[in-house]
Protein backbone atom coordinates (compact mmCIF):
# COMPACT_ATOMS: atom_id res chain seq x y z
CA UNK A 1 0.00 0.00 0.00
CA UNK A 2 2.74 2.11 0.61
CA UNK A 3 4.63 1.57 -2.66
CA UNK A 4 1.36 2.83 -4.55
CA UNK A 5 1.73 6.60 -2.67
CA UNK A 6 5.41 6.60 -3.56
CA UNK A 7 3.92 6.20 -6.99
CA UNK A 8 1.89 8.78 -6.54
CA UNK A 9 4.24 11.28 -4.84
CA UNK A 10 6.73 10.59 -8.02
CA UNK A 11 3.61 11.42 -10.29
CA UNK A 12 3.29 14.95 -8.55
CA UNK A 13 7.10 15.51 -8.28
CA UNK A 14 7.42 14.70 -12.17
CA UNK A 15 3.88 16.61 -13.35
CA UNK A 16 5.41 19.82 -12.19
CA UNK A 17 9.05 19.01 -13.15
CA UNK A 18 7.84 19.15 -16.47
CA UNK A 19 6.96 23.03 -16.49
CA UNK A 20 10.58 23.92 -16.55
CA UNK A 21 9.81 27.35 -18.37
CA UNK A 22 7.14 28.24 -16.02
CA UNK A 23 9.06 27.21 -12.81
CA UNK A 24 11.86 29.79 -14.30
CA UNK A 25 9.86 32.64 -14.61
CA UNK A 26 8.05 31.67 -11.05
CA UNK A 27 11.62 31.89 -9.87
CA UNK A 28 12.60 35.28 -11.27
CA UNK A 29 9.17 36.34 -9.62
CA UNK A 30 10.06 35.18 -6.55
CA UNK A 31 13.40 36.83 -6.65
CA UNK A 32 11.81 40.09 -7.67
CA UNK A 33 9.73 39.94 -5.00
CA UNK A 34 12.38 39.53 -2.80
CA UNK A 35 14.58 42.27 -3.79
CA UNK A 36 11.44 44.97 -2.77
CA UNK A 37 10.88 43.44 0.75
CA UNK A 38 13.97 42.52 1.49
CA UNK A 39 14.77 46.44 0.68
CA UNK A 40 12.03 47.73 2.74
CA UNK A 41 12.58 45.29 5.84
CA UNK A 42 16.28 46.84 5.69
CA UNK A 43 14.33 50.67 6.06
CA UNK A 44 12.18 49.13 8.88
CA UNK A 45 14.86 47.32 10.81
CA UNK A 46 17.22 50.35 10.32
CA UNK A 47 14.68 52.77 12.34
CA UNK A 48 13.98 49.56 14.84
CA UNK A 49 16.98 47.60 15.54
CA UNK A 50 16.21 44.10 16.77
CA UNK A 51 12.77 44.38 16.02
CA UNK A 52 10.96 40.97 16.73
CA UNK A 53 14.15 39.89 18.41
CA UNK A 54 15.59 39.69 14.66
CA UNK A 55 18.57 41.91 13.59
CA UNK A 56 18.76 42.74 10.18
CA UNK A 57 20.31 39.95 8.29
CA UNK A 58 17.86 37.76 10.19
CA UNK A 59 15.48 40.07 8.70
CA UNK A 60 16.25 39.84 5.35
CA UNK A 61 17.13 36.27 5.52
CA UNK A 62 13.10 35.65 6.66
CA UNK A 63 12.34 37.68 3.58
CA UNK A 64 13.94 34.94 1.32
CA UNK A 65 13.18 32.10 3.38
CA UNK A 66 9.62 33.70 2.65
CA UNK A 67 9.95 33.16 -1.27
CA UNK A 68 11.64 30.31 -1.29
CA UNK A 69 8.66 28.39 0.84
CA UNK A 70 5.71 30.52 -1.28
CA UNK A 71 5.19 27.70 -4.25
CA UNK A 72 6.14 24.49 -2.31
CA UNK A 73 3.68 25.65 0.85
CA UNK A 74 1.47 27.08 -2.13
CA UNK A 75 0.26 29.98 -0.08
CA UNK A 76 -0.64 31.98 -2.84
CA UNK A 77 -2.52 28.58 -3.95
CA UNK A 78 -0.81 26.51 -7.20
CA UNK A 79 -1.61 23.46 -5.44
CA UNK A 80 -3.71 20.34 -5.90
CA UNK A 81 -6.92 21.97 -4.37
CA UNK A 82 -8.10 23.93 -7.78
CA UNK A 83 -8.32 20.66 -9.11
CA UNK A 84 -9.83 18.70 -6.45
CA UNK A 85 -12.56 21.48 -6.30
CA UNK A 86 -13.20 20.64 -9.79
CA UNK A 87 -13.61 17.05 -9.41
CA UNK A 88 -16.56 17.73 -6.94
CA UNK A 89 -18.01 20.40 -8.70
CA UNK A 90 -18.22 18.09 -12.05
CA UNK A 91 -18.68 14.86 -10.26
CA UNK A 92 -15.17 13.39 -10.92
CA UNK A 93 -14.87 12.66 -7.53
CA UNK A 94 -17.37 9.64 -7.75
CA UNK A 95 -14.46 7.78 -9.56
CA UNK A 96 -11.78 8.76 -6.95
CA UNK A 97 -14.26 7.45 -4.29
CA UNK A 98 -14.34 4.18 -5.80
CA UNK A 99 -10.56 3.51 -5.95
CA UNK A 100 -9.02 1.23 -4.08
CA UNK A 101 -6.89 3.87 -2.42
CA UNK A 102 -7.25 6.71 0.67
CA UNK A 103 -8.56 10.13 -0.51
CA UNK A 104 -7.00 12.32 1.37
CA UNK A 105 -3.86 10.05 1.39
CA UNK A 106 -4.12 10.08 -2.20
CA UNK A 107 -4.34 13.68 -2.26
CA UNK A 108 -1.68 14.17 0.20
CA UNK A 109 0.57 12.04 -1.47
CA UNK A 110 0.56 13.90 -4.64
CA UNK A 111 0.52 17.02 -3.04
CA UNK A 112 4.03 16.29 -1.29
CA UNK A 113 5.56 15.52 -4.67
CA UNK A 114 4.48 18.48 -6.31
CA UNK A 115 5.84 20.21 -3.25
CA UNK A 116 9.12 18.51 -2.70
CA UNK A 117 9.86 19.91 -6.91
CA UNK A 118 8.68 23.09 -5.94
CA UNK A 119 10.98 23.81 -2.73
CA UNK A 120 13.69 22.40 -5.26
CA UNK A 121 13.11 24.37 -8.43
CA UNK A 122 11.50 27.71 -6.69
CA UNK A 123 13.64 27.40 -3.44
CA UNK A 124 17.06 27.09 -4.03
CA UNK A 125 17.73 29.41 -6.53
CA UNK A 126 15.68 32.50 -4.80
CA UNK A 127 17.68 31.32 -1.37
CA UNK A 128 20.94 31.63 -3.21
CA UNK A 129 20.46 34.97 -4.98
CA UNK A 130 19.51 36.34 -1.52
CA UNK A 131 22.10 34.88 -0.18
CA UNK A 132 24.91 36.46 -3.09
CA UNK A 133 22.83 40.22 -2.52
CA UNK A 134 22.05 40.71 0.91
CA UNK A 135 23.99 39.57 3.96
CA UNK A 136 22.10 36.32 5.50
CA UNK A 137 22.18 34.62 8.46
CA UNK A 138 22.36 31.24 7.43
CA UNK A 139 22.64 28.26 9.97
CA UNK A 140 26.51 27.24 10.18
CA UNK A 141 25.55 23.58 11.22
CA UNK A 142 24.47 20.90 10.25
CA UNK A 143 22.03 20.13 12.93
CA UNK A 144 20.14 23.12 12.34
CA UNK A 145 19.27 22.57 8.64
CA UNK A 146 18.54 19.02 8.87
CA UNK A 147 15.74 20.42 11.78
CA UNK A 148 14.60 23.54 9.20
CA UNK A 149 14.00 20.54 7.14
CA UNK A 150 11.75 18.90 9.36
CA UNK A 151 9.77 21.60 10.13
CA UNK A 152 9.17 22.70 6.48
CA UNK A 153 8.13 19.25 5.74
CA UNK A 154 5.57 19.12 8.69
CA UNK A 155 4.28 22.59 7.51
CA UNK A 156 3.58 20.79 4.18
CA UNK A 157 1.62 18.83 5.66
CA UNK A 158 -0.12 21.42 7.79
CA UNK A 159 -0.54 23.57 4.30
CA UNK A 160 -2.13 20.47 2.76
CA UNK A 161 -4.69 19.78 5.67
CA UNK A 162 -5.74 22.95 5.32
CA UNK A 163 -6.78 23.15 1.64
CA UNK A 164 -7.83 19.72 2.24
CA UNK A 165 -10.58 21.10 4.35
CA UNK A 166 -10.91 24.40 2.08
CA UNK A 167 -11.70 21.76 -1.25
CA UNK A 168 -14.10 19.61 0.52
CA UNK A 169 -16.18 22.48 1.09
CA UNK A 170 -16.97 22.61 -2.17
CA UNK A 171 -19.35 19.63 -1.85
CA UNK A 172 -21.64 21.94 -0.07
CA UNK A 173 -20.86 25.37 -1.74
CA UNK A 174 -20.27 23.41 -5.64
CA UNK A 175 -18.57 27.01 -6.20
CA UNK A 176 -15.05 26.54 -4.17
CA UNK A 177 -13.40 29.81 -5.85
CA UNK A 178 -14.72 32.31 -2.99
CA UNK A 179 -13.63 29.72 -0.15
CA UNK A 180 -10.10 29.53 -1.85
CA UNK A 181 -9.72 32.84 -1.71
CA UNK A 182 -10.42 33.04 1.71
CA UNK A 183 -7.68 30.30 2.18
CA UNK A 184 -5.35 31.89 0.45
CA UNK A 185 -5.60 35.39 2.20
CA UNK A 186 -5.54 33.80 5.77
CA UNK A 187 -2.36 32.06 4.34
CA UNK A 188 -1.12 34.92 3.12
CA UNK A 189 -1.50 37.30 6.20
CA UNK A 190 -1.12 34.20 9.00
CA UNK A 191 1.80 32.63 7.86
CA UNK A 192 3.97 35.70 8.17
CA UNK A 193 4.32 36.12 4.52
CA UNK A 194 3.57 40.10 4.75
CA UNK A 195 5.12 40.65 8.23
CA UNK A 196 6.58 38.08 10.75
CA UNK A 197 4.45 37.33 13.13
CA UNK A 198 6.43 38.10 15.95
CA UNK A 199 5.92 41.88 14.52
CA UNK A 200 2.71 41.38 14.93
CA UNK A 201 1.04 43.24 17.58
CA UNK A 202 -0.09 42.20 21.14
CA UNK A 203 -3.37 40.30 21.22
CA UNK A 204 -2.99 39.83 17.63
CA UNK A 205 0.27 38.17 17.82
CA UNK A 206 -0.44 36.37 20.08
CA UNK A 207 -3.31 34.66 17.96
CA UNK A 208 -1.78 34.90 15.08
CA UNK A 209 1.46 32.36 16.03
CA UNK A 210 -1.25 30.08 17.90
CA UNK A 211 -3.18 29.65 14.67
CA UNK A 212 -1.89 26.65 12.20
CA UNK A 213 -0.80 28.98 9.41
CA UNK A 214 1.72 29.83 11.53
CA UNK A 215 3.35 26.55 10.95
CA UNK A 216 4.09 26.84 7.59
CA UNK A 217 6.48 29.94 7.68
CA UNK A 218 7.24 31.27 10.77
CA UNK A 219 7.84 27.76 12.90
CA UNK A 220 10.48 26.91 10.26
CA UNK A 221 12.31 30.49 9.54
CA UNK A 222 12.68 30.29 13.76
CA UNK A 223 14.15 27.14 13.37
CA UNK A 224 16.74 28.53 10.40
CA UNK A 225 17.19 31.59 12.39
CA UNK A 226 18.34 29.27 15.34
CA UNK A 227 15.61 30.95 17.29
CA UNK A 228 14.35 27.50 18.45
CA UNK A 229 17.12 24.97 20.28
CA UNK A 230 16.94 22.14 22.36
CA UNK A 231 13.22 21.67 24.13
CA UNK A 232 12.04 25.05 22.39
CA UNK A 233 12.80 22.89 19.58
CA UNK A 234 11.20 20.10 20.11
CA UNK A 235 8.09 22.38 21.18
CA UNK A 236 8.13 24.06 17.92
CA UNK A 237 7.93 20.35 16.25
CA UNK A 238 5.00 19.37 18.68
CA UNK A 239 3.10 22.20 17.46
CA UNK A 240 3.26 21.55 13.87
CA UNK A 241 2.53 18.15 14.40
CA UNK A 242 -0.22 18.30 16.46
CA UNK A 243 -2.33 20.86 14.35
CA UNK A 244 -0.86 18.71 11.47
CA UNK A 245 -2.87 15.80 13.08
CA UNK A 246 -5.86 17.48 14.11
CA UNK A 247 -6.66 18.97 10.90
CA UNK A 248 -6.02 16.03 9.03
CA UNK A 249 -8.46 14.12 11.42
CA UNK A 250 -10.85 16.78 10.97
CA UNK A 251 -10.16 16.27 7.10
CA UNK A 252 -11.05 13.04 7.14
CA UNK A 253 -14.28 13.90 9.35
CA UNK A 254 -15.54 16.06 6.72
CA UNK A 255 -14.32 13.88 3.75
CA UNK A 256 -16.81 10.96 5.58
CA UNK A 257 -19.97 13.31 6.28
CA UNK A 258 -18.98 14.76 2.72
CA UNK A 259 -19.78 11.14 0.98
CA UNK A 260 -21.91 9.78 3.24
CA UNK A 261 -24.92 12.81 2.91
CA UNK A 262 -23.79 15.13 -0.16
CA UNK A 263 -25.48 13.62 -3.80
CA UNK A 264 -22.56 13.84 -6.28
CA UNK A 265 -22.90 15.87 -8.84
CA UNK A 266 -23.03 15.02 -12.68
CA UNK A 267 -24.86 12.13 -14.81
CA UNK B 1 -2.24 28.47 -40.73
CA UNK B 2 -3.39 30.97 -38.08
CA UNK B 3 -0.67 33.30 -38.96
CA UNK B 4 -2.22 33.43 -42.38
CA UNK B 5 -5.51 34.11 -41.58
CA UNK B 6 -3.81 37.33 -39.39
CA UNK B 7 -1.93 38.31 -41.19
CA UNK B 8 -2.91 37.65 -45.02
CA UNK B 9 -6.40 38.05 -44.77
CA UNK B 10 -7.39 41.89 -45.88
CA UNK B 11 -5.14 41.61 -48.64
CA UNK B 12 -5.67 38.22 -50.33
CA UNK B 13 -9.02 37.76 -51.62
CA UNK B 14 -11.37 35.00 -49.48
CA UNK B 15 -12.51 32.04 -51.83
CA UNK B 16 -15.50 33.11 -52.65
CA UNK B 17 -15.14 36.66 -53.66
CA UNK B 18 -12.51 35.13 -56.23
CA UNK B 19 -14.52 35.00 -58.89
CA UNK B 20 -15.43 39.04 -59.27
CA UNK B 21 -13.47 41.91 -59.25
CA UNK B 22 -10.28 39.89 -57.90
CA UNK B 23 -8.72 42.18 -55.02
CA UNK B 24 -12.36 42.62 -53.30
CA UNK B 25 -11.43 42.10 -49.36
CA UNK B 26 -13.64 40.54 -48.00
CA UNK B 27 -13.07 42.52 -44.87
CA UNK B 28 -13.80 45.88 -45.60
CA UNK B 29 -10.77 48.78 -45.36
CA UNK B 30 -11.14 50.47 -42.05
CA UNK B 31 -9.57 53.85 -41.31
CA UNK B 32 -7.20 53.79 -38.28
CA UNK B 33 -9.89 55.92 -35.87
CA UNK B 34 -12.49 52.83 -36.74
CA UNK B 35 -10.04 50.13 -35.86
CA UNK B 36 -9.58 51.80 -32.36
CA UNK B 37 -13.07 52.76 -32.26
CA UNK B 38 -14.27 48.80 -33.26
CA UNK B 39 -11.39 47.05 -31.24
CA UNK B 40 -12.96 49.47 -28.10
CA UNK B 41 -16.45 48.53 -29.07
CA UNK B 42 -16.16 45.00 -29.05
CA UNK B 43 -14.03 45.22 -25.54
CA UNK B 44 -17.50 46.91 -24.43
CA UNK B 45 -19.56 43.97 -25.60
CA UNK B 46 -17.41 41.54 -23.97
CA UNK B 47 -17.04 43.24 -21.07
CA UNK B 48 -20.96 43.47 -20.47
CA UNK B 49 -21.14 39.63 -21.85
CA UNK B 50 -18.67 38.84 -18.85
CA UNK B 51 -20.71 40.95 -16.21
CA UNK B 52 -23.53 39.56 -16.79
CA UNK B 53 -22.40 36.63 -16.28
CA UNK B 54 -20.88 36.76 -13.12
CA UNK B 55 -23.80 38.05 -11.85
CA UNK B 56 -25.72 34.55 -12.00
CA UNK B 57 -23.96 33.81 -8.95
CA UNK B 58 -24.57 37.70 -6.70
CA UNK B 59 -23.02 35.80 -3.99
CA UNK B 60 -19.78 34.30 -5.43
CA UNK B 61 -19.64 37.41 -6.72
CA UNK B 62 -19.76 39.44 -3.35
CA UNK B 63 -17.26 36.97 -1.83
CA UNK B 64 -14.82 37.26 -4.76
CA UNK B 65 -15.29 40.81 -4.93
CA UNK B 66 -15.18 41.40 -0.89
CA UNK B 67 -11.61 38.73 -1.06
CA UNK B 68 -10.14 40.96 -3.56
CA UNK B 69 -10.64 43.98 -1.25
CA UNK B 70 -9.36 42.27 1.88
CA UNK B 71 -6.30 40.98 -0.07
CA UNK B 72 -5.17 44.08 -1.02
CA UNK B 73 -6.44 45.49 2.66
CA UNK B 74 -4.21 43.09 4.43
CA UNK B 75 -1.01 44.77 2.31
CA UNK B 76 -1.77 48.39 3.92
CA UNK B 77 -2.46 46.15 7.36
CA UNK B 78 1.04 44.78 6.95
CA UNK B 79 2.28 48.82 6.59
CA UNK B 80 0.17 49.69 9.34
CA UNK B 81 1.73 47.37 11.73
CA UNK B 82 5.23 47.78 10.61
CA UNK B 83 4.08 51.94 11.52
CA UNK B 84 3.10 50.58 14.65
CA UNK B 85 6.64 50.16 15.88
CA UNK B 86 8.21 53.22 14.11
CA UNK B 87 7.75 56.68 13.13
CA UNK B 88 9.06 56.89 9.68
CA UNK B 89 9.77 54.71 6.69
CA UNK B 90 12.98 55.88 4.92
CA UNK B 91 12.18 59.46 6.32
CA UNK B 92 8.62 58.83 5.00
CA UNK B 93 5.46 59.23 7.65
CA UNK B 94 2.28 57.08 7.60
CA UNK B 95 0.33 59.57 5.94
CA UNK B 96 2.62 59.63 3.25
CA UNK B 97 3.02 56.38 2.87
CA UNK B 98 -0.29 56.07 2.43
CA UNK B 99 -0.84 58.66 -0.19
CA UNK B 100 1.76 56.67 -2.35
CA UNK B 101 0.36 53.64 -1.84
CA UNK B 102 -2.96 55.05 -2.74
CA UNK B 103 -2.24 56.40 -5.95
CA UNK B 104 -0.20 53.15 -7.13
CA UNK B 105 -3.06 51.05 -5.74
CA UNK B 106 -5.51 52.74 -7.67
CA UNK B 107 -3.63 53.50 -10.75
CA UNK B 108 -2.66 49.69 -10.76
CA UNK B 109 -6.36 48.52 -10.05
CA UNK B 110 -7.77 50.72 -12.59
CA UNK B 111 -4.98 49.02 -15.04
CA UNK B 112 -5.53 45.04 -13.34
CA UNK B 113 -9.52 45.91 -13.75
CA UNK B 114 -9.62 46.78 -17.16
CA UNK B 115 -6.09 44.48 -18.84
CA UNK B 116 -6.15 41.65 -15.95
CA UNK B 117 -7.00 38.79 -17.85
CA UNK B 118 -4.14 39.06 -20.20
CA UNK B 119 -2.29 36.63 -18.20
CA UNK B 120 -4.57 34.06 -19.37
CA UNK B 121 -2.94 34.46 -23.11
CA UNK B 122 -0.02 32.07 -22.68
CA UNK B 123 -2.99 29.35 -21.37
CA UNK B 124 -4.83 29.89 -24.85
CA UNK B 125 -1.01 29.94 -26.79
CA UNK B 126 -0.81 26.52 -25.41
CA UNK B 127 -3.89 24.60 -26.06
CA UNK B 128 -4.76 26.23 -29.46
CA UNK B 129 -7.87 28.47 -28.42
CA UNK B 130 -6.25 31.44 -29.61
CA UNK B 131 -7.14 30.38 -32.94
CA UNK B 132 -10.51 31.16 -32.44
CA UNK B 133 -9.98 34.67 -31.63
CA UNK B 134 -7.72 35.36 -34.65
CA UNK B 135 -10.67 34.60 -37.36
CA UNK B 136 -13.07 36.39 -35.53
CA UNK B 137 -13.67 39.94 -37.40
CA UNK B 138 -12.70 41.87 -33.35
CA UNK B 139 -9.22 42.81 -32.94
CA UNK B 140 -7.48 39.95 -30.89
CA UNK B 141 -6.02 42.58 -28.32
CA UNK B 142 -9.98 43.45 -27.43
CA UNK B 143 -10.59 39.87 -27.52
CA UNK B 144 -7.73 38.81 -24.60
CA UNK B 145 -8.04 42.08 -22.92
CA UNK B 146 -12.30 41.18 -22.19
CA UNK B 147 -12.01 37.28 -21.75
CA UNK B 148 -13.33 36.47 -18.45
CA UNK B 149 -13.28 40.08 -17.09
CA UNK B 150 -13.68 40.06 -13.44
CA UNK B 151 -15.69 42.61 -12.71
CA UNK B 152 -14.47 41.95 -8.40
CA UNK B 153 -11.06 43.64 -9.53
CA UNK B 154 -13.36 46.78 -8.67
CA UNK B 155 -12.30 45.61 -4.60
CA UNK B 156 -8.62 46.68 -5.50
CA UNK B 157 -9.38 49.93 -7.08
CA UNK B 158 -11.84 50.54 -4.32
CA UNK B 159 -9.64 50.11 -1.42
CA UNK B 160 -6.99 51.84 -3.00
CA UNK B 161 -9.02 55.24 -3.25
CA UNK B 162 -9.56 54.75 0.42
CA UNK B 163 -5.95 54.16 1.61
CA UNK B 164 -5.56 57.55 -0.67
CA UNK B 165 -8.57 59.16 0.83
CA UNK B 166 -6.99 58.38 4.14
CA UNK B 167 -3.73 59.81 3.11
CA UNK B 168 -4.89 63.01 1.76
CA UNK B 169 -6.97 63.77 4.97
CA UNK B 170 -4.28 63.28 6.88
CA UNK B 171 -1.52 65.29 4.81
CA UNK B 172 -1.45 68.59 4.79
CA UNK B 173 -0.84 69.56 1.59
CA UNK B 174 0.53 73.43 -0.29
CA UNK B 175 -2.31 72.05 -3.12
CA UNK B 176 -1.54 74.62 -5.88
CA UNK B 177 -4.01 74.61 -9.25
CA UNK B 178 -0.57 72.63 -11.13
CA UNK B 179 -0.94 70.05 -7.88
CA UNK B 180 -4.54 69.49 -8.23
CA UNK B 181 -4.83 69.10 -11.84
CA UNK B 182 -1.76 66.51 -11.48
CA UNK B 183 -2.92 64.18 -9.27
CA UNK B 184 -6.26 63.01 -11.30
CA UNK B 185 -3.72 63.10 -14.32
CA UNK B 186 -1.19 61.01 -12.79
CA UNK B 187 -3.76 58.49 -11.59
CA UNK B 188 -4.74 57.96 -15.46
CA UNK B 189 -1.57 58.10 -16.71
CA UNK B 190 -0.03 55.82 -14.18
CA UNK B 191 -3.19 53.36 -15.02
CA UNK B 192 -1.82 53.53 -18.74
CA UNK B 193 1.75 53.15 -17.77
CA UNK B 194 0.48 49.74 -16.21
CA UNK B 195 -1.83 48.87 -19.05
CA UNK B 196 1.16 48.57 -21.19
CA UNK B 197 3.47 46.68 -18.89
CA UNK B 198 0.07 44.41 -19.20
CA UNK B 199 -0.23 44.12 -22.65
CA UNK B 200 4.07 43.82 -23.22
CA UNK B 201 3.66 40.75 -20.98
CA UNK B 202 1.02 39.58 -22.66
CA UNK B 203 2.81 39.96 -26.05
CA UNK B 204 5.80 38.06 -24.14
CA UNK B 205 3.33 35.15 -23.86
CA UNK B 206 3.37 34.13 -27.36
CA UNK B 207 6.77 33.66 -27.35
CA UNK B 208 7.16 31.83 -24.31
CA UNK B 209 3.67 30.44 -23.40
CA UNK B 210 4.37 29.17 -19.88
CA UNK B 211 6.04 32.38 -18.74
CA UNK B 212 3.20 34.16 -17.59
CA UNK B 213 4.37 34.82 -14.46
CA UNK B 214 7.32 36.87 -15.67
CA UNK B 215 4.60 39.55 -16.05
CA UNK B 216 3.53 39.37 -11.72
CA UNK B 217 7.21 40.61 -11.63
CA UNK B 218 6.86 43.44 -13.47
CA UNK B 219 2.82 44.55 -12.51
CA UNK B 220 1.84 42.86 -9.20
CA UNK B 221 5.51 43.31 -8.72
CA UNK B 222 5.89 47.13 -9.69
CA UNK B 223 2.82 47.88 -7.65
CA UNK B 224 4.30 46.87 -4.32
CA UNK B 225 7.37 48.59 -5.36
CA UNK B 226 5.45 52.06 -6.01
CA UNK B 227 3.47 51.57 -2.40
CA UNK B 228 7.24 52.02 -0.50
CA UNK B 229 9.07 55.74 -0.90
CA UNK B 230 11.87 55.72 -3.13
CA UNK B 231 14.20 56.44 -0.45
CA UNK B 232 13.91 52.63 0.64
CA UNK B 233 15.67 51.13 -2.53
CA UNK B 234 18.95 51.41 -3.51
CA UNK B 235 19.94 53.96 -6.48
CA UNK B 236 20.49 51.55 -9.39
CA UNK B 237 16.77 49.95 -8.82
CA UNK B 238 15.20 53.51 -8.72
CA UNK B 239 17.46 54.17 -11.78
CA UNK B 240 15.99 50.59 -13.28
CA UNK B 241 12.38 51.75 -12.23
CA UNK B 242 12.62 55.67 -13.89
CA UNK B 243 14.49 54.93 -17.25
CA UNK B 244 14.12 51.32 -18.22
CA UNK B 245 10.47 50.30 -16.95
CA UNK B 246 9.76 53.79 -16.65
CA UNK B 247 7.09 52.76 -13.86
CA UNK B 248 8.31 55.94 -11.41
CA UNK B 249 6.24 58.17 -13.37
CA UNK B 250 3.01 56.07 -12.54
CA UNK B 251 3.28 57.38 -9.21
CA UNK B 252 6.64 57.99 -7.44
CA UNK B 253 7.42 61.44 -9.71
CA UNK B 254 4.69 63.13 -9.58
CA UNK B 255 3.48 62.09 -6.06
CA UNK B 256 6.83 63.20 -4.53
CA UNK B 257 5.93 66.23 -6.47
CA UNK B 258 2.36 67.03 -4.52
CA UNK B 259 4.01 66.01 -1.49
CA UNK B 260 6.67 69.00 -2.16
CA UNK B 261 8.79 66.69 -1.40
CA UNK B 262 12.38 66.45 -3.87
CA UNK B 263 11.76 64.33 -6.78
CA UNK B 264 14.53 61.20 -6.76
CA UNK B 265 17.96 61.14 -8.87
CA UNK B 266 17.96 65.03 -8.43
CA UNK B 267 16.11 65.04 -11.50
CA UNK B 268 14.64 68.45 -12.34
CA UNK B 269 11.08 69.07 -10.67
CA UNK B 270 9.66 69.93 -14.43
CA UNK B 271 9.90 66.01 -15.05
CA UNK B 272 6.30 65.87 -12.42
CA UNK B 273 4.59 66.65 -15.42
CA UNK B 274 5.79 63.90 -18.00
CA UNK B 275 3.74 61.07 -16.91
CA UNK B 276 0.69 61.89 -20.20
CA UNK B 277 3.78 61.73 -22.16
CA UNK B 278 5.63 58.39 -20.73
CA UNK B 279 2.34 56.70 -20.52
CA UNK B 280 2.04 57.60 -24.46
CA UNK B 281 4.81 56.52 -25.44
CA UNK B 282 4.59 53.66 -23.10
CA UNK B 283 1.44 52.25 -24.99
CA UNK B 284 2.69 52.65 -28.27
CA UNK B 285 5.64 50.79 -27.98
CA UNK B 286 3.15 48.53 -25.94
CA UNK B 287 1.44 48.53 -29.35
CA UNK B 288 4.41 47.57 -31.52
CA UNK B 289 5.29 44.63 -29.18
CA UNK B 290 1.86 43.68 -29.43
CA UNK B 291 1.77 43.30 -32.94
CA UNK B 292 5.28 42.00 -33.81
CA UNK B 293 4.24 39.35 -30.84
CA UNK B 294 0.95 38.49 -33.18
CA UNK B 295 2.72 38.09 -35.53
CA UNK B 296 5.14 35.63 -34.51
CA UNK B 297 2.59 33.26 -33.60
CA UNK B 298 2.51 29.61 -34.49
CA UNK B 299 -0.25 27.64 -34.21
CA UNK B 300 -0.18 24.45 -32.18
CA UNK B 301 -1.65 23.24 -35.40
CA UNK B 302 -3.61 20.46 -33.82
Amino acid sequence: MGRLYAVVAAGGFRRYATYRVATVAGVFTNCVFGFIVAYAYTALWDARPRLGGYDLPQAVTYVWLGQALLAACATMGGGFEDELIERIRTGDIAVDLYRPADLQLWWLAGDLGRAAFQLLGRGIVPMAVGAFAFDLALPGDALTWLAFLCAVLLGLVVSFALRFLIALSAFWLLDGAGMAQMGMLAAMFFSGMLLPLNVFPGALGELARALPWSALLQVPADIFLGRRTGWDLVGAFGFQAAWALALLMAGRALQSVATRRVVVQGG
Amino acid sequence: MAEDVAVAAPAEAAPGAGGRSGAEPWIPELSRGAVLWNGLRAYGLIVAMWTRSTMAYRASFAMMAFGNFAATAFDFVAILMMFSHIESLGGFSLSEVAFLYGTAGTAFGLAELVLGSMNRLGGRVRDGTLDTLLVRPVPVLAQVAADKFALRRLGRVLQGLLVLGYGLATLDLDWTVARVLLLPTMIVSGAAIFCAVFVVGGAFQFWAQDASEVQNAFTYGGNTLLQYPPSVFGRELVRGVTFVVPLAFANWIPALYIMGREVPLGLPQEVAFLPPVVAAVCCALAGLVWRTGLRAYRSTGS
